[in-house]
């Protein structure tokens, strides 16, 4: 749309600017506010008043040498104007109001530990799942509204009122605007590095829409993992998360082929992996190492992706490790998806027969009944077998539990290859 | 999101003045700069540059190269470092840039890196397969 020649209008040029400037600084901003107002709804409330009257403002006068602490001063403004006005009503301005009137000049809190802080409220465990990815990007990832909605492929209003009522849920249960606890910290940063992955996957493996990616959102989860390992570079799983979300989004450009469709491990080629960021995740995986407090579920998994990514190939990989590194993933964060992924490298290490096995005990418990995970992996074992009606099968029991448009041809795909009628797939 | 090189260029006047400057203060703005991009998670290298004096220029204008040592004296502008950031766009990289602690006589130039995607059309290409391999053994021998 700019392609052409054009002046742009100055409204436009600023409106950029204060884009940057919020992707910037809008934490710190919000973690100020909310640090004076004691309500982050609030607080998000303001910032996004002060944001309009910059869109104003700035046009006219310039941008200020200081557009975050400009955007915060004006906020603070804004809140004792608005308590003025109606005094006996608001009682949450009036709460705030000695402290603002007090101080004329904007302190901005230090960034780490107020942005930390922010983060934690992002991902309090009263919200939904939803709503903490949601939070975490707008208030912390500096992402508007439309933005959020867009990576999630939600409607705005969806998201909007996902992002509302979140901030109700915080006010309502007063979540205090401290760090938690020394004994709950572990337990809230394990909840914070949660919610970090669970966008990245979202963007690395979309549940749900055509592509087979969601690169930008996988990014925002990249840049968010960069910060949470600035703010606590002490926490051995902050780095672990880092270098898991880097080894695997070397992969993005092999993983999507030509026309779009998604491109598996073995079938990648693997000369378009994104040597940089192989080299930073191996990196920050060597970070956590030298922290000398062992590697917990996250630095296991990136160890695990660590060796997809030294392989020169699928048959040259050390499928053996791999088994080694599931087992340690299995006893320190026991799941049926990682007891999968075990079956997955005991077929690569020592064929699929033991695989089969492993995947038919998870099946008897009943475990992964709605995820077409574990069908897929059977047909693909069972095609190995020569077993090929029964994989057929399995295939098509996968294909209406596939959410995602290009993960579902795939499997289409595969039952098609499999159908004697149609030998040549 | 695109990665890009900030690139410190500073005329000769500009680095003796900076000479004359408090190096501590220097230092500190700089870390203060350096510390709010580790912070925003968009950080992901960078370095300095030492004196020009050890630097030296070869020139391909002419069949025969001409090696000059530095400082240079026609030279105008000098690289002194630079900063590796990963940013949502070039907007971004823009308000960072302005962000820069520098003063009178120095330029910072930004420039996006180039990744595979760049090279997409000769991913066939004998060196650009190399190259991976060559970055992989450049990790091991900074590692040593």
């Amino acid at each position: 749309m700019r392609d052409e020649p054009v002046a742009e209008p100055v409204g436009d040029a600023i409106a950029r600017r204060l884009g940057a400037v919020w992707r910037i600084e809008g934490a710190r901003v919000i973690a100020t506010l909310t640090s004076l107002t004691g309500d982050v709804g609030l607080a998000e409330d303001l910032a996004q008043e002060a944001c309009a009257e910059a869109l104003r403002v700035w046009p006219r006068d310039g941008v200020p040498s200081n557009p975050g602490a400009w955007l915060t001063a004006v906020a603070k403004r804004r809140a004792i104007d608005a308590w003025r006005r109606q005094d006996a009503l608001a009682e949450r301005y009036a709460r705030i109001a000695s402290t603002l009137r007090e101080s004329k000049d904007v302190e901005l809190e230090p960034i780490g530990d107020a942005v930390l802080r922010l983060l934690f409220i992002a991902c309090h465990p009263v919200l939904s799942t939803p709503a903490q990815c949601a939070l975490a990007l707008t208030l912390i990832g500096g992402l508007s509204t439309e933005q959020v909605a867009r990576l999630f492929l939600v409607p705005v209003s969806t998201m909007q009122q996902r992002i509302v009522r979140a901030k109700r849920t915080l006010s309502a249960a007063a979540v205090p605007f401290t760090a938690p606890d020394p004994h709950e910290w572990r337990e809230r940063l394990t909840g914070v590095l949660r919610v970090v992955y669970l966008i990245f996957t979202e963007g690395y493996a979309p549940a749900k829409g055509a592509d087979p990616v969601q690169r930008e959102l996988a990014d925002e989860a990249l840049r968010l993992g960069r910060r949470l390992v600035a703010m606590v570079p002490r926490e051995p799983e902050a780095h672990g998360l880092l270098a898991l979300m880097l080894l695997q989004s070397s992969r993005f450009s092999a993983r999507v082929a030509l026309d779009g469709s998604p491109v598996l491990l073995a079938d990648q080629d693997r000369g378009r992996w994104d040597r940089q960021a192989i080299l930073r995740g191996r990196a920050a995986l060597r970070r956590v190492d030298e922290l000398g407090r062992g590697r917990g579920p996250y630095a296991v998994q990136a160890a695990i992706a660590e060796q997809h990514a030294i392989a020169p190939s699928v048959e040259a990989t050390d499928w053996h490790r791999i088994v080694l590194l599931y087992e340690v993933l299995g006893r320190l964060a026991p799941s049926p998806v990682v007891e999968l992924n075990r079956a997955v490298a005991v077929s690569m290490a020592d064929g699929p027969v033991d695989a089969l096995a492993i995947v038919d005990r998870l099946e008897a418990q009943g475990s992964l009944a709605n995820s077409p995970l574990l069908p897929s992996v059977r047909g693909e074992l069972l095609a190995r077998l020569g077993r090929t009606d029964e994989a057929r099968i399995a295939f098509a029991r996968a294909i209406p539990l596939v959410g995602n448009a290009a993960q579902r041809a795939v499997l289409e795909r595969k039952v098609r290859a499999l159908d004697p009628r149609h030998p040549a797939g | 999101m695109p990665t890009y090189m900030l690139i410190m260029r500073a005329t000769e006047a500009a680095l003796a003045a900076s000479k004359e400057q408090d190096f501590e203060a220097i230092i500190n703005a700089m870390g203060a700069y350096n510390e709010s991009m580790m912070e925003a998670g968009v950080m992901v290298g960078g370095e300095g540059l030492s004196d020009p004096s050890e630097g030296f220029v070869v020139d391909f204008s002419t069949p025969d190269l001409v090696v000059t040592d530095g400082p240079y004296g026609e030279v105008h502008e000098l690289f002194n470092g630079f900063w590796l950031i990963s940013v949502a766009d070039r907007d971004e990289a823009i308000e960072w840039a302005r962000r820069c602690p520098m003063g009178p006589g120095t330029k910072l130039e930004v420039r996006r890196v180039t990744d595979e995607s760049d090279f997409a059309d000769f991913a066939d290409n004998e060196y650009i397969q190399k190259e991976a391999g060559w970055r992989e053994e450049l990790e091991h021998k900074n590692e040593s």
